[in-house]
């Protein structure tokens, strides 16, 4: 009985990905994707993603780390206010973004007259937006994946003489690696598809704000043709990441 | 050197509160049932647990306002809990390597360790390649290679199946004997591990210390019902024999060397109150069991829900008040105590 629906949620999946190949002119395709104006969006969300999942990683671990080891008031209020990003459309998140960065917002107004940094719309932005929607991911799949493991091997390791410091060095965060992995991935995967927050928050200017997503959203509008070659590479990127990375977790099958 | 604690906690409606001494070289062994404090005790002695208030000392130096890795206390739990990215010499050297050593001298400490423990050839074996029982070893070198002034010893035969546990059991006891410098610190619900590797005993029922004093002395003549309900034994001491225990008057019990028991060796015979039969002393019938004991009811004491007989042989039997009531037993009655040879375990003395 289970056949049914288990098909047509795959159907879903899959048959738009038919759709668009079979709208793909073929004969265009090759010119359409090494078109400069593609590949420095392409290279643009590469290297965007990059250095956001980096960001969630640098700061994602020790959230994870410090939600799910420290016991106070307010930690299950602070646990909902991380997962905010995901819930939220990501335009109210680009809005948002620009309320606190922009030159009115309170932070932005701060930034632009003691150092004169402008965020809104520089390559600064996208990856600021793209870290905002994507940390919740890694940081999810962190910290449940401490609070499975418990903090037994920790406890051990403290009795054997490890400060803390040394406790995360050498126990945490090896014994995280698989997790952090399949974090990173989706982390990664949820920053290349990145698009209501970018586009509010740094715009859509050729070869410094406009990723993938934007330039699809872009040609739509004037070549369609072109939006839909553009599409097929987003496609191939995004099967790549998943099978290259390959995330453990994802597949239902850690450790 | 003594290791000194006194250690007061409250965990919602639990109250713990204990005090005793640990001499260098010496084992305390802490009996009693799951829930009567024993593993918050272990807690507030590594610091992982916050108690109330503790005054724990080592020699003059105070442990209790000391962070768990700072106090030098090593911990074997019956989770050998081995870290599982790190190969077996690796996860002993951990504990040197934490303490300022450098990689090589770790890895040859952590080398001394395993042999110490004849896991030797376990080197380079990740967790996942161990048995229970070799992962327990390897755990033992771990906790010993840092060389901690306090050793914690949590149930640490609990978890391993009945082939592994003697040869642990064996090992523990060597190892332990060796130190003059350590205090360790036992907790076990069986008492038969306590009799192995403990010099003395503290029985603990609902965070309080009901009994106290030698090993041998608490479990062979409990002076509270509680003791003699969770941990009395009856004890038979002489000299280890093949199949078994020559006492000092020339009497044999018949009774199953442990691993490491030596012939011609002072040795231990044990066995369980429920596994002596009672027998009207006239039944001319011996049956299989190899022991068998002429003697004479002392007393007839009630432990919940069993009976327990005491006698004049020192030994003491487990029935229901049924089966008193059907043999008439009182003060005085002659009866002949049976016991398989198969319940009857014999160890060499600590």
């Amino acid at each position: 009985m289970l056949w049914i629906p288990a098909a047509a949620a795959l159907a879903l999946v899959v048959l738009p990905v038919v759709g668009l190949l079979v709208r793909t002119d073929l004969t265009r395709l090759p010119g359409l994707i090494v078109s400069t104006p593609s590949l420095t969006a392409l290279r643009l969300s590469l290297e965007t993603a990059a250095v956001s999942t980096l960001a969630c990683i640098v700061l994602g671990v020790p959230l994870a780390v410090v939600l799910a080891r420290s016991s106070f008031r307010g930690l299950r209020v602070l646990r909902a206010i991380v997962l905010l990003p995901l819930v939220l459309p990501p335009v109210v998140g680009g809005l948002a973004l620009l309320y606190l960065l922009g030159r009115k917002g309170f932070l932005g107004y701060a930034l632009s007259v003691a150092m004169g940094v402008q965020i809104p719309f520089t390559t600064t932005a996208v990856i600021i937006a793209q870290t905002f929607v994507a940390m919740p991911f890694l940081v999810v799949s962190l910290e449940g994946a401490l609070r499975n493991a418990g903090d037994a091997y920790e406890q051990v390791a403290a009795t054997l003489g490890a400060k803390p410091w040394t406790v995360f060095r050498r126990v945490t965060l090896p014994l995280l690696l698989p997790a952090l992995g399949s974090g990173a991935v989706l982390s990664f995967a949820r920053a290349l598809g990145e698009f209501g927050a970018t586009i509010t928050f740094a715009g859509s200017l050729d070869g410094v704000t406009r990723t993938l997503p934007l330039a699809v959203y872009t040609q739509a509008e004037s070549d369609i043709d072109s939006a839909v070659a553009l599409s097929l590479l987003l496609i191939v990127v995004a099967v790549v990441v998943i099978a290259v990375a390959r995330p453990r977790a994802l597949e239902g099958n850690p450790s | 050197m003594t290791l000194h604690a006194e250690i007061e906690l409250v965990r919602g409606s639990f109250e713990l509160g204990v005090e005793f001494d640990v001499p260098a070289g010496s084992v305390l062994a802490i009996l009693g049932p799951n829930g009567s404090g024993k593993s918050s005790l272990l807690g507030s002695l590594s610091g992982l647990l916050r108690p109330r208030r503790a005054t724990i000392t080592f020699g003059g130096r105070e442990l209790h306002g000391l962070a768990p890795h700072a106090r030098a206390v090593g911990l074997l739990s019956q989770d050998p809990l081995l870290f599982p990215h790190l190969s077996a010499v690796d996860n002993v050297a951990f504990s040197p390597r934490s303490k300022g050593a450098g990689r090589a001298q770790a890895r040859e400490i952590a080398h001394r360790w395993l042999a110490e423990v004849d896991a030797e050839g376990l080197a380079d074996r990740k967790p996942s390649q161990l048995s229970g029982g070799q992962a327990q070893r390897v755990a033992i070198a771990r906790a010993l290679a840092g060389e901690p002034d306090l050793l914690l010893l949590d149930e640490p035969l609990a978890a391993l199946d009945v082939d592994a546990a003697p040869a642990i059991r064996g090992l523990l006891r060597r190892v332990l004997a060796g130190n003059s410098t350590r205090a360790t610190i036992l907790v076990t619900h069986d008492p038969l591990d306590a009799l192995a590797l403990a010099d003395h005993v503290l029985v603990m029922a609902s965070g309080h210390a009901v009994e106290r004093g030698p090993t041998r002395e608490v479990l062979a003549a409990p002076r509270t019902a509680f003791t003699a309900r969770i941990a009395g034994l009856n004890l038979i001491t002489g000299t280890a024999v093949e199949d078994g225990l020559r006492t000092g008057d020339g009497r044999f019990v018949a009774g199953i060397p442990a691993k490491d028991t030596a012939l011609g060796e002072p040795a231990v015979a044990v066995f369980a109150p429920s596994a002596v039969a009672v027998y009207p002393a006239e039944d001319g019938h011996p049956g299989s069991p190899r022991n068998t004991v002429v003697t004479a009811v002392t007393a007839v004491e009630p432990h919940g829900p069993i009976i327990r007989l005491r006698t004049e042989a020192g030994l003491s039997a487990d029935l229901t008040p049924a089966a008193v009531a059907d043999l008439g037993l009182e003060p005085g009655t002659p009866v002949r105590l049976s016991i398989k040879a198969t319940a009857v375990a014999v160890y060499p003395i600590v």
